[in-house]
């Protein structure tokens, strides 16, 4: 056991030193960095006031100034405090929905390449099922039917983006299934759940770990769309509900950028850092697959 | 005069993992008709070397030296010139035809490609011209019209010949011809090879040249005028056929020679020398000899100092201290 | 084709399903925010009493139903859809052959030479464009162009797809029409292109190591040659299938940037459903969708059965 740590030790300080000089990795994290600091200090930065549409006390889509920097919403409130707390909710929502989105596509995906037969066929075909059915309609429909609230937006974004790494996680087990090691073990007898955890698992993680961070993108692109068309809760600001704010009120109309560019570009910013970073981990652990 | 001469030719391909110089120094004659057979093990260089004859090295390689073709050095050669060079001049048959066709043309228009590209015959006639090489072959005209997929491997590596052979050029380059192939088949095609490439030579002393690359010195010591062995990116013995494969001086040529009684023998494919140990790996290359690891009579000298390629009887040239001149 | 059969299969059932399974009362869930005919509700609850397997066949036997009304504008669902087909169709047709023009242009430069100028600065835009939520790129341009900043003059209706009062069968009523496809169709061709630029990149980028490409360039083909006529063609049916493929991606971007520009079509009806919620609405939206991605996945492997003589033998 100790050997085996200590192995897994020597590899990932390995990937940490190939990491720490690719360009555009360190560029994703030094964003992230940021982001994440933010948004864990929003509670004690932002006095409670600030967002409280009764205590607003600046104007209505007022443009910048000293005492808002980016301007106002509708209400009065300062879009630079609205943007910062939305980052929690946001980064928040966006990492939930991926563990379980990555949880459920390692457990497919495992599953899938490891059984053979009638299960293995039946997991490939709802896996296959969920990636052709269009992502925002179904996102859409189940979000109706369990109704706007954050924990539902987690889960209906979690279930609806498995898909992809469960093919992925699939095809890498059906690559280690062959290896000499898994054969002596299913000779020696060992259990299903004994294989998959102690030699597949271990062996896919640094490719689902890449992989996560991959989809904490794509998630935080969903998030954003379905808040947007006002799936998610009213009473958490993120991003995404930000703008839905910003377009009925009719910020566009009145040609308050202020209070639309800011969100846009945070979105931008996030999606790019972890799209960066994945990329990054995907060169370093699968360079093969990596273009 | 000499068609083909590599003058101290080195080529290095830069990686991640550091410089790896897969060739190193060599310097080989090809006479005109003349078929010069080079063996050695996976990753010595042979492929590394023949492509550095039309200057078709991946873009991570670096040569220095020179290769001149009918005494033009073709590493300097403007783009055009080169251009013009390749194919009518000296051609190639590939490794592996099912990779070096493209999968979704067919092959009567891939073999047309060159010929029309160079002018060899007008227009009008290329259709003809396609339909009788194939013939050449052994392949019915007919089958210009099918895509690669649809012809067996032995037919596959035939296209490869037929296309080579389209512009009539001075030099082949057959990089491992057959290796793809089953035994039966591999020894048809190399047949079909060695004897278009005597019958079409285009006069008494300006024949066809062919330089034959292969793992297999069994299979070159019948088919070759000459044979060069190399080792890690270098010549380590070179001379006439027969004498090399009969009475080899340097002791991996005798390893490879005990290795390949029989022509293509499958088994001996991946463990061929007997010898101790794998081939080395050029970015990482031993010191003094590079085979003294693996030689059974190396010598504590062996470990220090390179030896050189000398004169060792008339005609032929080894690289070992222990080969008496 | 089978398989195409049996996803459809899915969707009904799901569709049916979806709807009467979860926890609460479907028939609030349907009045949800509306007043609804008393008589309506207790057809409903009565038809919604019957046995599950019942209704399910029911259902089965038409799910296009012409009956189906929507609760929100009391009209038949299948009828709406119809009609709202045709500017979708218009906008998504525009913006799908402009990007994949675009796109594999792009994507053929930059992954020719991997790692150049162009590819740099290329595969920079294009990922940035990739992060971008699509209606949010919609309304700043909005904002740019139609409402006008920064002494920018607002050039660009605000939205709709004509003018009112607009002849849209005259050449007059065309130009209206064209004039209000440029902001919506260039924010979807900016997101869309992104994504089919670095397919086409990366599909070329394999090619690229092909030995078929050594052997071109040995016959003496010049580098445009090669990449026109042996890595383009082998780097472009995958690509272009992908495109296909993608299609429930281009669906996402249809709904947000037709509400953003109050285009009228089956993205801004979607839009419309989900305020209600207009359940009937969106179970034939979404049947509506589900059809259109599986039958361009469909088409998609008929390309390949088509273009690529190795499966069609
Ligand atoms: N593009 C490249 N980049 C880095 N190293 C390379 C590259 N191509 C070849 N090499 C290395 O150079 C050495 C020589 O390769 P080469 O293909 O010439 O060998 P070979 O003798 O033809 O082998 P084989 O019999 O397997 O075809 C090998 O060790 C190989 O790993
Ligand atoms: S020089 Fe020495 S090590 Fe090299 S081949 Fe000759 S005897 Fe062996
Ligand atoms: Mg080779």
């Amino acid at each position: 056991m100790s050997v085996a740590t200590a192995r897994r030790r020597l590899a990932l300080t390995r990937f940490a030193n190939s990491f720490r000089h690719d360009q555009s990795g360190m560029t994703g994290v030094v964003i992230l960095a940021i982001f994440i600091a933010t948004a864990i200090l929003a509670p004690i930065l932002i006095p409670d006031a600030a967002l409280d549409v009764t205590k607003a006390d600046g104007g209505r889509f007022e443009g910048p100034s000293l005492s808002y920097p980016l301007g106002t919403d509708e209400s009065g409130r300062s879009v630079l405090l609205l943007l910062a707390w939305g980052t929690r909710i946001s980064l928040t929502v966006g990492i939930a929905a991926t563990i379980i989105s990555m949880v459920l596509g390692t457990a497919f995906g495992i599953a899938a390449g490891h059984f053979r037969g009638v299960g293995s066929h039946a997991l490939v075909g709802v896996t296959d099922w969920f990636l052709v059915i269009p992502f925002l309609p179904l996102a859409i429909v189940l979000a109706t039917v369990l109704g706007p609230s954050t924990t539902n937006l987690i889960i209906v974004i979690g279930i609806t983006s498995w898909a992809g790494t469960a093919r992925l996680i699939r095809a890498q087990t059906l690559s280690i299934e062959g290896r000499p090691y898994l054969e002596r073990s299913k000779a020696l007898g060992a259990g299903n759940w004994y294989q998959m955890s102690r030699h597949v698992l271990p062996n896919v993680f640094p490719l689902v770990l890449a992989n996560t961070t991959l989809t904490v993108a794509i998630v935080i692109l969903s998030e954003t769309t379905l808040s947007f068309l006002g799936l998610g809760d009213p009473q958490a600001p993120s991003w995404g509900a930000l703008l839905d704010r910003a377009f009925s009120s009719g910020a566009v109309s009145r040609g308050a950028w202020w209070y639309v560019l800011p969100p846009g570009i945070c979105v931008v910013l996030v999606v790019l850092a972890f799209t960066l970073v994945g990329r990054a981990m995907e060169r370093i652990v699968d360079p093969r697959r990596a273009s | 005069m000499t068609l083909l001469q590599f003058r101290d030719l080195w080529v290095d391909y830069s990686s991640s993992a550091g410089n790896v110089p897969a060739v190193r120094g060599v310097t080989l004659d090809v006479a005109a008709g003349e078929t010069l057979g080079i063996a050695g093990e996976s990753g010595c260089g042979k492929t590394t070397l023949a492509s550095a004859v039309l200057r078709l090295l991946p873009e991570n390689a670096q040569v220095r030296g020179e290769v001149l073709l009918d005494g033009v050095d073709t590493l300097t050669m403007k783009w055009g010139r080169l251009r013009a060079v390749r194919w009518s001049q000296a051609a190639i048959v590939f490794q592996g035809a099912l990779h070096a066709l493209n999968p979704v043309q067919r092959i009567g228009d891939q073999i047309a490609e060159p010929i029309r590209l160079h002018q060899t015959v007008p227009d009008k006639q290329i259709g003809a011209r396609v339909g009788e090489l194939l013939t050449q072959v052994g392949l019915p005209a007919s089958r210009a019209k099918s895509y690669p997929h649809q012809l067996s491997g032995g037919q596959r590596q035939r296209v490869m010949i037929a296309m080579a052979l389209a512009c009539k050029p001075a030099l082949i380059i057959a990089d491992e011809p057959t290796t793809a192939l089953d035994v039966m088949v591999q020894a048809q095609v190399l047949d079909l090879l060695t004897g278009l490439v005597r019958d079409l030579g285009t006069g008494p002393d300006r024949g066809m040249g062919m330089i034959l690359i292969s793992h297999d010195l069994g299979v070159l010591g019948t088919t070759c005028d000459r044979i060069a062995v190399m080792y890690a990116g270098q010549i380590i013995e070179s001379g006439p056929a027969l004498e090399i494969f009969d009475n080899p001086k340097h002791p991996y040529t005798r390893a490879l020679a005990a290795a390949f009684p029989r022509i293509g023998d499958p088994a001996a494919r991946y463990a061929p020398t007997g010898l101790p140990g794998d081939p080395p790996y050029p970015g990482d290359l031993p010191t003094g000899c590079a085979f003294h690891p693996r030689c059974p009579i190396a010598a504590p000298a062996c470990k220090l100092g390179a030896p050189a390629l000398i004169e060792v009887a008339p005609h032929r040239t080894a690289a070992c201290y222990k080969v008496d001149q | 084709m089978l398989r195409a059969f049996v996803t459809l299969a899915f969707v009904i059932i799901f569709n049916f399903f979806l709807f009467r399974m979860l926890p609460g009362d479907p028939i609030g869930l349907y009045a949800r925010g509306r007043n609804q005919d008393p008589e309506q509700l207790v057809e409903l609850r009565r038809a919604l009493n019957k046995p599950l397997l019942e209704q399910f066949l029911t259902y089965l036997r038409n799910p296009f139903d012409s009956t189906i009304d929507s609760t929100r504008f009391s009209r038949p669902v299948w009828e709406m859809i119809g009609e709202r087909v045709w500017p979708t169709l218009l906008l998504l047709g525009t913006a799908i052959l402009l990007a994949s023009l675009i796109g594999i242009w792009v994507g053929i430069r930059a992954g020719w030479k991997p790692g150049g100028r162009f590819d740099r600065m290329s595969t920079g835009t294009t990922l940035i464009l990739y992060s971008m939520p699509e209606f949010w790129l919609g309304m700043m341009l909005l904002i740019v162009f139609s409402v006008g900043v920064f002494g920018i003059p607002g050039m660009f209706p605000v939205g709709g797809i004509a003018s009112p009062g607009a002849d849209t069968s005259s050449p007059m009523g065309w130009l209206n029409v064209l004039w209000h496809l440029v902001l919506p169709c260039t924010t979807l061709v900016l997101i869309y292109l992104a994504d089919y630029a670095l397919v086409m990149r990366a599909s070329l980028i394999d090619e690229r190591k092909q030995e078929y490409l050594t052997l071109a360039r040995a016959k003496g083909l010049r580098d445009t040659s090669v990449r026109k006529r042996h890595a383009v063609p082998n780097a472009l049916l995958p690509t272009v299938t992908l495109i296909f493929l993608s299609l429930g991606f281009v669906v996402t971007g249809a709904i947000t940037v037709e509400t953003v520009f109050s285009w009228p079509g089956l993205g801004l009806l979607t839009y419309e459903a989900l305020r209600g919620p207009d359940i009937p609405l969106l179970q034939a939206i979404f049947l509506m969708f589900s059809i259109a991605v599986i039958a361009a996945n469909l088409l998609a492997e008929l390309l390949y059965v088509i273009f690529d003589p190795r499966v069609r033998s």
